[in-house]
Protein backbone atom coordinates (compact mmCIF):
# COMPACT_ATOMS: atom_id res chain seq x y z
CA UNK A 1 0.00 0.00 0.00
CA UNK A 2 3.10 2.66 -0.08
CA UNK A 3 2.25 3.04 -3.91
CA UNK A 4 -1.41 4.09 -2.63
CA UNK A 5 -1.56 7.67 -4.92
CA UNK A 6 -2.88 10.67 -2.49
CA UNK A 7 -6.41 10.96 -3.66
CA UNK A 8 -7.27 7.32 -2.50
CA UNK A 9 -6.00 7.84 0.58
CA UNK A 10 -7.65 10.61 1.24
CA UNK A 11 -10.83 8.47 0.24
CA UNK A 12 -10.14 5.46 2.55
CA UNK A 13 -11.32 5.60 6.04
CA UNK A 14 -8.83 6.05 8.46
CA UNK A 15 -6.48 3.41 10.26
CA UNK A 16 -7.58 1.52 13.04
CA UNK A 17 -4.86 -1.10 13.34
CA UNK A 18 -1.57 -0.23 12.42
CA UNK A 19 1.37 -3.16 12.57
CA UNK A 20 5.06 -1.37 11.29
CA UNK A 21 7.73 -3.50 10.81
CA UNK A 22 6.85 -6.46 13.59
CA UNK A 23 9.12 -8.85 14.35
CA UNK A 24 8.90 -11.65 16.45
CA UNK A 25 11.20 -14.43 17.17
CA UNK A 26 10.25 -17.49 20.14
CA UNK A 27 13.45 -19.42 21.14
CA UNK A 28 15.26 -19.98 17.70
CA UNK A 29 12.25 -19.66 16.12
CA UNK A 30 11.77 -16.36 14.23
CA UNK A 31 7.73 -16.51 13.55
CA UNK A 32 7.50 -12.81 11.98
CA UNK A 33 10.35 -10.86 10.41
CA UNK A 34 8.54 -7.95 9.50
CA UNK A 35 5.28 -7.65 9.04
CA UNK A 36 3.02 -4.62 7.79
CA UNK A 37 -0.46 -4.89 8.24
CA UNK A 38 -3.33 -1.98 7.72
CA UNK A 39 -6.88 -2.24 9.33
CA UNK A 40 -9.01 0.72 8.35
CA UNK A 41 -12.36 1.45 9.91
CA UNK A 42 -15.59 -0.51 9.21
CA UNK A 43 -12.92 -2.67 6.82
CA UNK A 44 -12.69 -6.64 7.03
CA UNK A 45 -9.61 -8.09 6.72
CA UNK A 46 -9.05 -11.40 6.85
CA UNK A 47 -5.71 -12.99 7.18
CA UNK A 48 -4.75 -16.18 5.52
CA UNK A 49 -1.57 -18.42 5.12
CA UNK A 50 -0.79 -21.84 5.90
CA UNK A 51 -0.89 -23.73 9.62
CA UNK A 52 1.72 -22.55 12.12
CA UNK A 53 2.92 -19.54 9.75
CA UNK A 54 2.16 -17.23 12.78
CA UNK A 55 -1.44 -15.77 12.25
CA UNK A 56 -2.35 -15.96 15.91
CA UNK A 57 0.71 -14.37 17.11
CA UNK A 58 -0.16 -11.36 14.63
CA UNK A 59 -3.47 -11.35 16.60
CA UNK A 60 -1.93 -11.54 19.65
CA UNK A 61 0.01 -8.60 18.98
CA UNK A 62 -2.60 -6.64 17.85
CA UNK A 63 -4.50 -7.41 21.24
CA UNK A 64 -1.49 -6.45 23.10
CA UNK A 65 -0.48 -9.89 24.52
CA UNK A 66 2.51 -10.43 23.09
CA UNK A 67 5.39 -7.04 22.36
CA UNK A 68 6.60 -7.45 19.30
CA UNK A 69 10.94 -7.11 19.70
CA UNK A 70 10.71 -4.82 16.66
CA UNK A 71 8.59 -2.99 15.21
CA UNK A 72 5.23 -1.15 16.68
CA UNK A 73 1.63 -2.13 16.99
CA UNK A 74 -0.66 0.90 17.12
CA UNK A 75 -4.33 0.75 17.72
CA UNK A 76 -6.43 3.41 17.50
CA UNK A 77 -3.12 5.55 16.70
CA UNK A 78 -1.76 4.63 20.17
CA UNK A 79 1.13 2.70 20.25
CA UNK A 80 0.29 -0.59 22.18
CA UNK A 81 3.92 -0.55 23.48
CA UNK A 82 3.96 3.17 25.25
CA UNK A 83 1.01 1.97 26.87
CA UNK A 84 0.77 1.42 30.75
CA UNK A 85 -1.94 -0.64 32.12
CA UNK A 86 -4.76 1.27 32.54
CA UNK A 87 -4.38 2.56 28.79
CA UNK A 88 -4.73 -1.03 27.52
CA UNK A 89 -7.28 -1.63 28.86
CA UNK A 90 -9.03 1.73 27.80
CA UNK A 91 -7.80 0.28 24.24
CA UNK A 92 -9.32 -3.10 25.00
CA UNK A 93 -12.67 -1.69 25.76
CA UNK A 94 -13.25 -1.50 22.61
CA UNK A 95 -12.46 -5.13 21.85
CA UNK A 96 -14.33 -8.92 20.85
CA UNK A 97 -12.05 -11.25 20.64
CA UNK A 98 -12.09 -14.71 19.98
CA UNK A 99 -9.21 -16.99 20.43
CA UNK A 100 -8.41 -20.34 18.27
CA UNK A 101 -9.71 -22.44 20.82
CA UNK A 102 -12.54 -20.27 21.90
CA UNK A 103 -10.54 -19.75 25.95
CA UNK A 104 -14.26 -20.05 27.45
CA UNK A 105 -13.64 -20.23 31.69
CA UNK A 106 -14.00 -23.96 32.42
CA UNK A 107 -15.61 -23.07 35.75
CA UNK A 108 -18.15 -21.43 34.24
CA UNK A 109 -21.53 -22.36 32.79
CA UNK A 110 -21.99 -21.04 29.33
CA UNK A 111 -24.19 -18.44 30.37
CA UNK A 112 -21.95 -16.87 33.19
CA UNK A 113 -18.95 -17.46 30.58
CA UNK A 114 -21.23 -14.89 28.24
CA UNK A 115 -22.45 -12.43 30.93
CA UNK A 116 -18.90 -12.12 32.58
CA UNK A 117 -18.05 -9.14 30.47
CA UNK A 118 -21.13 -7.29 31.04
CA UNK A 119 -20.78 -8.28 34.76
CA UNK A 120 -17.34 -6.96 34.62
CA UNK A 121 -17.45 -4.03 33.06
CA UNK A 122 -20.66 -2.56 32.86
CA UNK A 123 -23.29 -1.39 35.70
CA UNK A 124 -26.23 -3.43 33.83
CA UNK A 125 -29.21 -4.93 36.64
CA UNK A 126 -28.82 -8.75 36.21
CA UNK A 127 -32.22 -8.57 33.91
CA UNK A 128 -30.91 -6.42 31.24
CA UNK A 129 -27.40 -8.71 31.20
CA UNK A 130 -30.22 -11.67 30.66
CA UNK A 131 -31.33 -10.08 28.15
CA UNK A 132 -28.67 -9.32 26.47
CA UNK A 133 -26.80 -12.67 27.12
CA UNK A 134 -29.88 -14.59 25.90
CA UNK A 135 -30.02 -12.02 22.97
CA UNK A 136 -26.52 -13.55 21.78
CA UNK A 137 -26.79 -16.90 22.48
CA UNK A 138 -29.81 -17.22 20.80
CA UNK A 139 -28.54 -15.46 17.81
CA UNK A 140 -25.27 -18.37 18.36
CA UNK A 141 -28.05 -20.84 18.59
CA UNK A 142 -26.47 -22.06 21.98
CA UNK A 143 -29.62 -20.90 23.86
CA UNK A 144 -30.12 -24.67 25.26
CA UNK A 145 -27.06 -24.85 26.58
CA UNK A 146 -27.27 -22.13 28.94
CA UNK A 147 -26.25 -24.15 32.18
CA UNK A 148 -23.90 -26.34 30.36
CA UNK A 149 -20.43 -26.18 30.81
CA UNK A 150 -17.40 -25.84 28.49
CA UNK A 151 -16.12 -29.42 28.98
CA UNK A 152 -19.31 -30.57 28.24
CA UNK A 153 -19.60 -28.93 24.36
CA UNK A 154 -18.63 -30.30 21.25
CA UNK A 155 -15.65 -28.02 20.18
CA UNK A 156 -18.11 -25.83 17.71
CA UNK A 157 -20.31 -25.42 20.39
CA UNK A 158 -16.98 -24.21 22.42
CA UNK A 159 -16.62 -21.67 19.76
CA UNK A 160 -20.17 -20.35 18.79
CA UNK A 161 -20.26 -19.50 22.90
CA UNK A 162 -16.96 -18.15 22.14
CA UNK A 163 -18.54 -15.65 19.57
CA UNK A 164 -21.43 -14.78 21.58
CA UNK A 165 -19.22 -13.61 24.02
CA UNK A 166 -17.36 -11.86 21.88
CA UNK A 167 -19.71 -9.70 20.25
CA UNK A 168 -22.28 -9.06 23.54
CA UNK A 169 -20.46 -5.62 24.73
CA UNK A 170 -20.93 -4.33 21.31
CA UNK A 171 -17.27 -3.94 20.56
CA UNK A 172 -16.13 -1.58 17.67
CA UNK A 173 -12.98 -3.93 16.67
CA UNK A 174 -13.59 -8.23 16.40
CA UNK A 175 -11.22 -10.49 15.94
CA UNK A 176 -11.88 -13.78 15.36
CA UNK A 177 -9.26 -16.19 15.45
CA UNK A 178 -10.81 -19.57 12.92
CA UNK A 179 -14.67 -18.67 14.18
CA UNK A 180 -15.43 -21.23 11.79
CA UNK A 181 -13.35 -24.39 12.47
CA UNK A 182 -14.92 -27.27 13.53
CA UNK A 183 -18.37 -26.47 12.65
CA UNK A 184 -20.21 -28.26 9.53
CA UNK A 185 -20.99 -26.02 6.61
CA UNK A 186 -24.75 -25.26 7.83
CA UNK A 187 -23.36 -23.65 10.90
CA UNK A 188 -20.24 -21.93 9.37
CA UNK A 189 -22.50 -20.04 7.15
CA UNK A 190 -25.00 -19.49 9.23
CA UNK A 191 -21.79 -17.88 11.20
CA UNK A 192 -21.07 -16.00 8.72
CA UNK A 193 -24.36 -14.77 7.67
CA UNK A 194 -24.85 -13.38 11.27
CA UNK A 195 -21.23 -11.85 11.31
CA UNK A 196 -21.79 -10.09 8.12
CA UNK A 197 -25.46 -8.86 9.64
CA UNK A 198 -24.03 -7.51 12.79
CA UNK A 199 -21.65 -5.93 10.95
CA UNK A 200 -23.89 -4.12 8.52
CA UNK A 201 -25.41 -3.16 11.72
CA UNK A 202 -22.94 -2.34 14.33
CA UNK A 203 -20.22 -1.36 11.04
CA UNK A 204 -17.43 -2.89 13.59
CA UNK A 205 -14.03 -3.18 11.83
CA UNK A 206 -13.51 -6.86 11.36
CA UNK A 207 -9.85 -8.99 11.80
CA UNK A 208 -10.44 -12.52 10.76
CA UNK A 209 -8.03 -15.76 10.39
CA UNK A 210 -9.58 -18.14 8.57
CA UNK A 211 -9.12 -21.23 6.38
CA UNK A 212 -12.30 -20.79 5.00
CA UNK A 213 -11.13 -20.11 1.07
CA UNK A 214 -12.91 -19.06 -1.09
CA UNK A 215 -16.39 -18.27 1.21
CA UNK A 216 -14.58 -16.02 3.44
CA UNK A 217 -13.54 -13.81 0.27
CA UNK A 218 -17.19 -13.19 -0.05
CA UNK A 219 -16.97 -11.35 3.31
CA UNK A 220 -13.30 -9.64 3.00
CA UNK A 221 -12.69 -6.04 2.23
CA UNK A 222 -9.38 -7.31 1.94
CA UNK A 223 -7.22 -10.27 2.30
CA UNK A 224 -3.37 -10.62 3.70
CA UNK A 225 -1.39 -13.71 3.33
CA UNK A 226 1.33 -14.53 5.56
CA UNK A 227 4.16 -16.45 4.73
CA UNK A 228 7.49 -17.13 5.78
CA UNK A 229 6.82 -14.98 8.34
CA UNK A 230 5.92 -11.71 6.52
CA UNK A 231 2.54 -10.42 4.71
CA UNK A 232 3.01 -11.36 0.95
CA UNK A 233 0.29 -8.97 -0.12
CA UNK A 234 -2.92 -7.10 1.00
CA UNK A 235 -5.56 -6.35 -1.33
CA UNK A 236 -9.53 -7.12 -1.97
CA UNK A 237 -10.05 -10.14 -3.02
CA UNK A 238 -11.06 -10.15 -6.51
CA UNK A 239 -7.64 -8.89 -6.99
CA UNK A 240 -5.91 -11.54 -4.65
CA UNK A 241 -7.03 -14.02 -6.30
CA UNK A 242 -5.93 -13.01 -9.66
CA UNK A 243 -2.83 -12.11 -8.10
CA UNK A 244 0.71 -12.43 -10.36
CA UNK A 245 2.75 -12.36 -7.02
CA UNK A 246 4.00 -16.12 -7.13
CA UNK A 247 3.05 -17.06 -3.46
CA UNK A 248 -0.07 -15.76 -3.33
CA UNK A 249 -0.63 -17.52 -6.81
CA UNK A 250 0.44 -20.58 -5.11
CA UNK A 251 -1.77 -20.11 -2.22
CA UNK A 252 -4.98 -19.32 -4.57
CA UNK A 253 -4.59 -22.52 -6.62
CA UNK A 254 -3.31 -24.70 -3.93
CA UNK A 255 -7.08 -23.49 -1.78
CA UNK A 256 -9.01 -22.87 -4.97
CA UNK A 257 -7.40 -25.30 -7.20
CA UNK A 258 -10.39 -26.93 -8.74
CA UNK A 259 -11.71 -23.33 -9.43
CA UNK A 260 -8.79 -23.26 -11.97
CA UNK A 261 -6.63 -26.48 -12.65
CA UNK A 262 -7.82 -28.60 -15.47
CA UNK A 263 -9.36 -31.96 -14.94
CA UNK A 264 -6.29 -33.66 -15.82
CA UNK A 265 -4.69 -32.61 -12.92
CA UNK A 266 -7.51 -33.04 -10.99
CA UNK A 267 -7.94 -36.34 -12.14
CA UNK A 268 -3.91 -36.59 -11.25
CA UNK A 269 -4.67 -35.72 -7.75
CA UNK A 270 -7.08 -38.29 -7.61
CA UNK A 271 -4.86 -41.42 -8.82
CA UNK A 272 -2.30 -40.11 -6.61
CA UNK A 273 -4.27 -40.25 -3.66
CA UNK A 274 -5.35 -44.01 -4.92
CA UNK A 275 -1.90 -45.31 -5.32
CA UNK B 1 35.85 -26.05 28.55
CA UNK B 2 33.64 -26.91 31.90
CA UNK B 3 35.10 -24.07 33.78
CA UNK B 4 33.24 -22.04 31.39
CA UNK B 5 30.47 -24.20 31.39
CA UNK B 6 30.22 -23.64 34.89
CA UNK B 7 30.37 -20.06 35.24
CA UNK B 8 27.58 -19.76 32.42
CA UNK B 9 25.50 -21.75 34.28
CA UNK B 10 26.14 -20.13 37.17
CA UNK B 11 25.55 -16.61 35.74
CA UNK B 12 22.37 -18.22 34.04
CA UNK B 13 20.59 -19.38 36.83
CA UNK B 14 21.35 -15.73 38.78
CA UNK B 15 19.97 -13.98 36.37
CA UNK B 16 17.32 -16.37 36.27
CA UNK B 17 16.83 -15.99 39.98
CA UNK B 18 16.68 -12.24 39.93
CA UNK B 19 13.90 -12.11 37.15
CA UNK B 20 11.62 -14.39 38.55
CA UNK B 21 12.01 -12.83 42.70
CA UNK B 22 11.61 -9.80 40.79
CA UNK B 23 8.11 -10.78 39.15
CA UNK B 24 7.14 -12.52 41.90
CA UNK B 25 7.78 -9.20 43.95
CA UNK B 26 6.01 -7.28 41.09
CA UNK B 27 3.33 -9.54 41.16
CA UNK B 28 2.19 -8.73 44.84
CA UNK B 29 2.40 -5.16 44.22
CA UNK B 30 0.44 -5.41 41.45
CA UNK B 31 -2.21 -7.57 43.23
CA UNK B 32 -2.04 -5.38 45.96
CA UNK B 33 -2.52 -2.17 44.10
CA UNK B 34 -5.83 -3.40 42.39
CA UNK B 35 -7.68 -3.99 46.05
CA UNK B 36 -7.56 -0.18 45.94
CA UNK B 37 -9.00 0.04 42.35
CA UNK B 38 -12.79 1.06 41.82
CA UNK B 39 -15.26 -1.95 41.49
CA UNK B 40 -14.23 -3.67 44.29
CA UNK B 41 -16.57 -6.78 45.05
CA UNK B 42 -16.73 -8.43 47.97
CA UNK B 43 -18.62 -11.29 46.87
CA UNK B 44 -15.98 -13.43 45.25
CA UNK B 45 -14.18 -13.19 48.65
CA UNK B 46 -16.32 -14.85 49.91
CA UNK B 47 -16.52 -17.46 47.55
CA UNK B 48 -12.78 -17.77 48.01
CA UNK B 49 -13.42 -17.67 52.08
CA UNK B 50 -15.49 -20.62 51.59
CA UNK B 51 -13.15 -22.45 49.13
CA UNK B 52 -10.12 -22.12 51.45
CA UNK B 53 -11.77 -21.63 54.69
CA UNK B 54 -14.61 -23.94 55.12
CA UNK B 55 -13.56 -26.88 53.59
CA UNK B 56 -9.86 -26.76 55.43
CA UNK B 57 -11.96 -26.69 58.91
CA UNK B 58 -11.97 -30.09 58.94
CA UNK B 59 -8.24 -31.28 57.88
CA UNK B 60 -7.80 -28.40 60.31
CA UNK B 61 -10.23 -29.49 63.28
CA UNK B 62 -7.77 -33.47 62.50
CA UNK B 63 -4.46 -32.35 62.79
CA UNK B 64 -5.33 -29.95 65.33
CA UNK B 65 -6.55 -32.46 67.71
CA UNK B 66 -3.92 -34.78 67.15
CA UNK B 67 -0.88 -32.75 67.64
CA UNK B 68 -2.25 -31.46 71.11
CA UNK B 69 -2.68 -34.94 72.05
CA UNK B 70 0.88 -35.48 71.15
CA UNK B 71 1.83 -32.07 72.78
CA UNK B 72 0.18 -33.11 75.55
CA UNK B 73 2.18 -37.09 75.74
CA UNK B 74 5.69 -36.00 75.33
CA UNK B 75 5.49 -32.55 77.52
CA UNK B 76 3.87 -34.51 80.23
CA UNK B 77 6.87 -37.17 79.96
CA UNK B 78 9.31 -34.53 79.45
CA UNK B 79 8.23 -32.51 82.23
CA UNK B 80 7.43 -35.48 84.56
CA UNK B 81 10.89 -36.01 84.87
CA UNK B 82 11.78 -32.58 86.61
CA UNK B 83 8.21 -33.15 88.10
CA UNK B 84 6.91 -30.43 87.18
CA UNK B 85 3.72 -31.62 85.61
CA UNK B 86 2.02 -28.77 86.87
CA UNK B 87 3.49 -26.91 83.61
CA UNK B 88 1.63 -29.11 80.86
CA UNK B 89 -0.97 -26.59 80.27
CA UNK B 90 1.04 -23.60 79.98
CA UNK B 91 3.86 -25.92 78.07
CA UNK B 92 0.82 -26.75 75.58
CA UNK B 93 -0.52 -23.58 75.23
CA UNK B 94 2.47 -21.56 74.37
CA UNK B 95 4.08 -24.49 71.92
CA UNK B 96 0.78 -23.97 69.99
CA UNK B 97 -0.33 -20.77 69.91
CA UNK B 98 3.59 -19.08 68.93
CA UNK B 99 4.56 -21.94 66.74
CA UNK B 100 2.85 -25.08 65.84
CA UNK B 101 -0.88 -23.53 65.53
CA UNK B 102 0.24 -20.93 62.61
CA UNK B 103 2.47 -22.97 61.08
CA UNK B 104 0.79 -26.11 60.92
CA UNK B 105 -2.39 -24.53 59.44
CA UNK B 106 -0.67 -22.77 56.80
CA UNK B 107 1.33 -26.30 55.51
CA UNK B 108 -2.36 -27.97 56.12
CA UNK B 109 -4.26 -24.62 54.16
CA UNK B 110 -1.11 -25.16 51.30
CA UNK B 111 -1.55 -28.63 50.92
CA UNK B 112 -5.40 -28.19 50.93
CA UNK B 113 -5.69 -25.65 48.94
CA UNK B 114 -2.54 -23.69 47.81
CA UNK B 115 -2.03 -26.64 45.07
CA UNK B 116 -5.70 -26.15 44.17
CA UNK B 117 -5.43 -22.13 43.41
CA UNK B 118 -1.97 -22.73 42.09
CA UNK B 119 -3.17 -25.45 39.32
CA UNK B 120 -6.48 -23.47 38.74
CA UNK B 121 -4.52 -20.36 37.71
CA UNK B 122 -2.43 -22.07 35.73
CA UNK B 123 -4.73 -23.96 34.08
CA UNK B 124 -6.25 -20.92 32.91
CA UNK B 125 -2.86 -19.25 31.64
CA UNK B 126 -2.32 -22.47 29.85
CA UNK B 127 -5.53 -22.33 28.08
CA UNK B 128 -5.53 -18.46 27.06
CA UNK B 129 -8.51 -17.62 30.18
CA UNK B 130 -6.32 -15.11 31.29
CA UNK B 131 -5.68 -13.90 27.64
CA UNK B 132 -9.33 -13.49 27.51
CA UNK B 133 -9.71 -11.82 30.55
CA UNK B 134 -7.65 -8.63 29.87
CA UNK B 135 -8.69 -8.50 26.26
CA UNK B 136 -12.24 -8.11 27.95
CA UNK B 137 -10.15 -5.38 29.85
CA UNK B 138 -10.96 -7.55 33.02
CA UNK B 139 -7.84 -6.99 35.27
CA UNK B 140 -6.86 -10.35 36.15
CA UNK B 141 -5.50 -9.46 39.23
CA UNK B 142 -8.40 -7.51 40.25
CA UNK B 143 -10.34 -11.04 39.10
CA UNK B 144 -8.84 -13.69 39.76
CA UNK B 145 -5.84 -12.96 42.52
CA UNK B 146 -7.19 -9.83 44.57
CA UNK B 147 -10.02 -12.43 46.09
CA UNK B 148 -8.11 -15.15 47.28
CA UNK B 149 -5.04 -12.80 48.51
CA UNK B 150 -7.74 -10.94 51.06
CA UNK B 151 -9.70 -14.80 51.49
CA UNK B 152 -6.11 -15.79 52.68
CA UNK B 153 -5.18 -13.24 54.81
CA UNK B 154 -8.29 -13.54 56.31
CA UNK B 155 -8.85 -17.07 57.02
CA UNK B 156 -5.47 -17.96 58.40
CA UNK B 157 -6.20 -16.21 61.27
CA UNK B 158 -9.32 -18.13 61.81
CA UNK B 159 -8.03 -21.30 61.04
CA UNK B 160 -4.90 -20.71 63.16
CA UNK B 161 -7.38 -19.87 66.07
CA UNK B 162 -9.53 -22.86 65.68
CA UNK B 163 -6.39 -24.96 65.40
CA UNK B 164 -5.13 -23.48 68.79
CA UNK B 165 -8.21 -24.20 70.72
CA UNK B 166 -8.74 -28.05 69.28
CA UNK B 167 -5.05 -28.34 70.28
CA UNK B 168 -5.52 -27.77 73.90
CA UNK B 169 -8.31 -29.54 74.24
CA UNK B 170 -6.27 -32.66 72.90
CA UNK B 171 -3.35 -32.20 75.39
CA UNK B 172 -6.15 -31.69 78.32
CA UNK B 173 -7.17 -34.59 77.26
CA UNK B 174 -3.99 -36.61 77.03
CA UNK B 175 -2.62 -34.79 80.01
CA UNK B 176 -5.57 -34.39 82.40
CA UNK B 177 -7.87 -37.25 81.25
CA UNK B 178 -5.19 -39.84 80.38
CA UNK B 179 -2.42 -39.32 82.91
CA UNK B 180 -4.37 -37.24 85.58
CA UNK B 181 -2.31 -34.41 85.54
CA UNK B 182 -4.65 -31.88 88.27
CA UNK B 183 -7.02 -30.04 86.33
CA UNK B 184 -6.63 -26.84 87.94
CA UNK B 185 -3.24 -26.31 87.44
CA UNK B 186 -3.17 -27.16 83.83
CA UNK B 187 -5.28 -24.51 82.89
CA UNK B 188 -3.67 -22.00 86.26
CA UNK B 189 -0.41 -22.37 84.29
CA UNK B 190 -2.01 -21.65 80.98
CA UNK B 191 -3.74 -18.32 82.10
CA UNK B 192 -0.65 -17.66 83.98
CA UNK B 193 1.92 -18.05 81.08
CA UNK B 194 0.02 -16.88 77.88
CA UNK B 195 0.22 -13.19 77.53
CA UNK B 196 -0.82 -11.00 74.98
CA UNK B 197 2.30 -10.65 73.04
CA UNK B 198 2.28 -14.82 72.59
CA UNK B 199 -0.99 -14.24 70.80
CA UNK B 200 0.07 -11.49 68.81
CA UNK B 201 3.04 -13.52 67.50
CA UNK B 202 0.96 -16.13 66.47
CA UNK B 203 -1.55 -13.63 65.09
CA UNK B 204 1.04 -12.05 62.83
CA UNK B 205 2.83 -15.13 61.62
CA UNK B 206 -0.95 -16.40 60.58
CA UNK B 207 -1.59 -13.34 58.76
CA UNK B 208 1.93 -12.69 57.19
CA UNK B 209 1.30 -16.52 56.45
CA UNK B 210 -2.09 -16.04 54.63
CA UNK B 211 -0.36 -13.89 52.82
CA UNK B 212 2.40 -15.46 51.59
CA UNK B 213 0.78 -18.86 50.46
CA UNK B 214 -1.67 -17.43 48.34
CA UNK B 215 1.12 -15.29 47.07
CA UNK B 216 3.27 -17.82 46.03
CA UNK B 217 1.08 -20.31 44.79
CA UNK B 218 -1.05 -17.78 42.41
CA UNK B 219 2.10 -16.28 41.13
CA UNK B 220 3.51 -19.63 39.75
CA UNK B 221 0.64 -20.66 38.41
CA UNK B 222 -0.26 -17.11 37.33
CA UNK B 223 3.37 -17.18 35.24
CA UNK B 224 3.40 -20.71 34.81
CA UNK B 225 4.34 -20.05 30.09
CA UNK B 226 7.37 -18.27 31.79
CA UNK B 227 8.54 -21.11 33.79
CA UNK B 228 12.22 -22.24 32.88
CA UNK B 229 11.44 -25.77 32.71
CA UNK B 230 8.71 -25.02 30.47
CA UNK B 231 5.11 -24.82 32.20
CA UNK B 232 2.82 -26.20 29.19
CA UNK B 233 0.02 -28.81 29.12
CA UNK B 234 -0.89 -31.00 32.29
CA UNK B 235 2.93 -32.15 33.13
CA UNK B 236 3.35 -28.22 33.35
CA UNK B 237 0.72 -27.50 35.51
CA UNK B 238 1.82 -30.60 37.91
CA UNK B 239 5.00 -29.39 37.86
CA UNK B 240 4.56 -25.97 38.64
CA UNK B 241 2.39 -26.80 41.23
CA UNK B 242 4.52 -29.24 43.33
CA UNK B 243 7.27 -26.28 42.74
CA UNK B 244 4.62 -23.52 44.43
CA UNK B 245 3.90 -25.99 47.36
CA UNK B 246 7.59 -26.84 48.11
CA UNK B 247 8.23 -22.77 47.58
CA UNK B 248 5.64 -21.57 49.79
CA UNK B 249 6.16 -24.61 52.51
CA UNK B 250 9.89 -23.58 52.83
CA UNK B 251 9.05 -20.08 52.72
CA UNK B 252 6.63 -20.49 55.84
CA UNK B 253 9.18 -21.71 57.51
CA UNK B 254 11.70 -19.25 57.06
CA UNK B 255 9.60 -16.56 57.30
CA UNK B 256 8.66 -18.11 60.76
CA UNK B 257 12.26 -18.40 61.87
CA UNK B 258 12.45 -14.43 61.09
CA UNK B 259 9.37 -13.52 62.60
CA UNK B 260 10.27 -15.67 65.37
CA UNK B 261 13.26 -13.86 65.92
CA UNK B 262 11.87 -10.03 65.20
CA UNK B 263 9.31 -10.44 67.82
CA UNK B 264 11.01 -12.36 70.89
N1 LIG C 1 3.90 -18.71 23.04
C1 LIG C 1 4.65 -19.30 22.11
N2 LIG C 1 5.87 -19.79 22.43
C2 LIG C 1 6.64 -20.37 21.50
N3 LIG C 1 6.31 -20.50 20.21
C3 LIG C 1 5.12 -20.04 19.82
C4 LIG C 1 4.22 -19.41 20.74
N4 LIG C 1 3.10 -19.05 20.08
C5 LIG C 1 3.29 -19.43 18.80
N5 LIG C 1 4.50 -20.02 18.63
C6 LIG C 1 5.05 -20.53 17.37
O1 LIG C 1 4.76 -19.58 16.38
C7 LIG C 1 4.37 -20.22 15.18
C8 LIG C 1 3.08 -19.61 14.69
O2 LIG C 1 2.04 -19.97 15.56
P1 LIG C 1 0.53 -19.53 15.30
O3 LIG C 1 -0.28 -20.13 16.38
O4 LIG C 1 0.47 -18.07 15.14
O5 LIG C 1 0.21 -20.22 13.92
P2 LIG C 1 -1.10 -20.03 13.05
O6 LIG C 1 -0.70 -19.35 11.80
O7 LIG C 1 -2.16 -19.39 13.86
O8 LIG C 1 -1.47 -21.53 12.72
P3 LIG C 1 -2.93 -22.24 12.71
O9 LIG C 1 -3.56 -21.92 11.41
O10 LIG C 1 -2.60 -23.68 12.83
O11 LIG C 1 -3.67 -21.71 13.89
C9 LIG C 1 4.26 -21.69 15.46
O12 LIG C 1 5.32 -22.33 14.83
C10 LIG C 1 4.39 -21.82 16.95
O13 LIG C 1 5.20 -22.92 17.25
MG1 LIG D 1 -3.80 -19.95 14.79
Amino acid sequence: MANMTETESQNLPPAVIELLGVKKRFGRQLVLRGVDLTVREGRTLVIVGASGQGKSVIIKHMLGLIRPDRGTVKVFGRDLGKLGRGEMNEVRRDFGVLFQNAALFDSMTVYDNVALPLRERTGQSESAIRANVMEKLAMMQMEKAIDKFPAQLSGGMRKRVGLARAVVLNPKIVFFDEPTTGLDVNKSNEIYRLFYRSQQQLGYTAVIVSHDVPKIFKLADEVALLDEGIIQGCMPPDEFQLSEQPLIKAFVVETMGHLYSSDEEENGFYAQAES
Amino acid sequence: MIMRHLVEKLGYETLWFLESTGRMGLFLVRALASIFGKSFKFFPVVRQIHFIGARSVFVILFTGAFTGMVLGLQGYYTLRKFGSEGFLGSAVALSLIRELGPVLTALMVIGRAGSAMCAEVGIMRNSEQIDALECMAVDPYRYLIVPKLLAGIMVLPLLTAIFDVVGIFGGYLVGVGLYGVNEGAFFQGMYASVVWADVEMGLVKSLVFGLLLVWICTCKGFFLHLEQTGGFGAEGVSRTTTDAVVLSSVSVLVWDYLISALMI
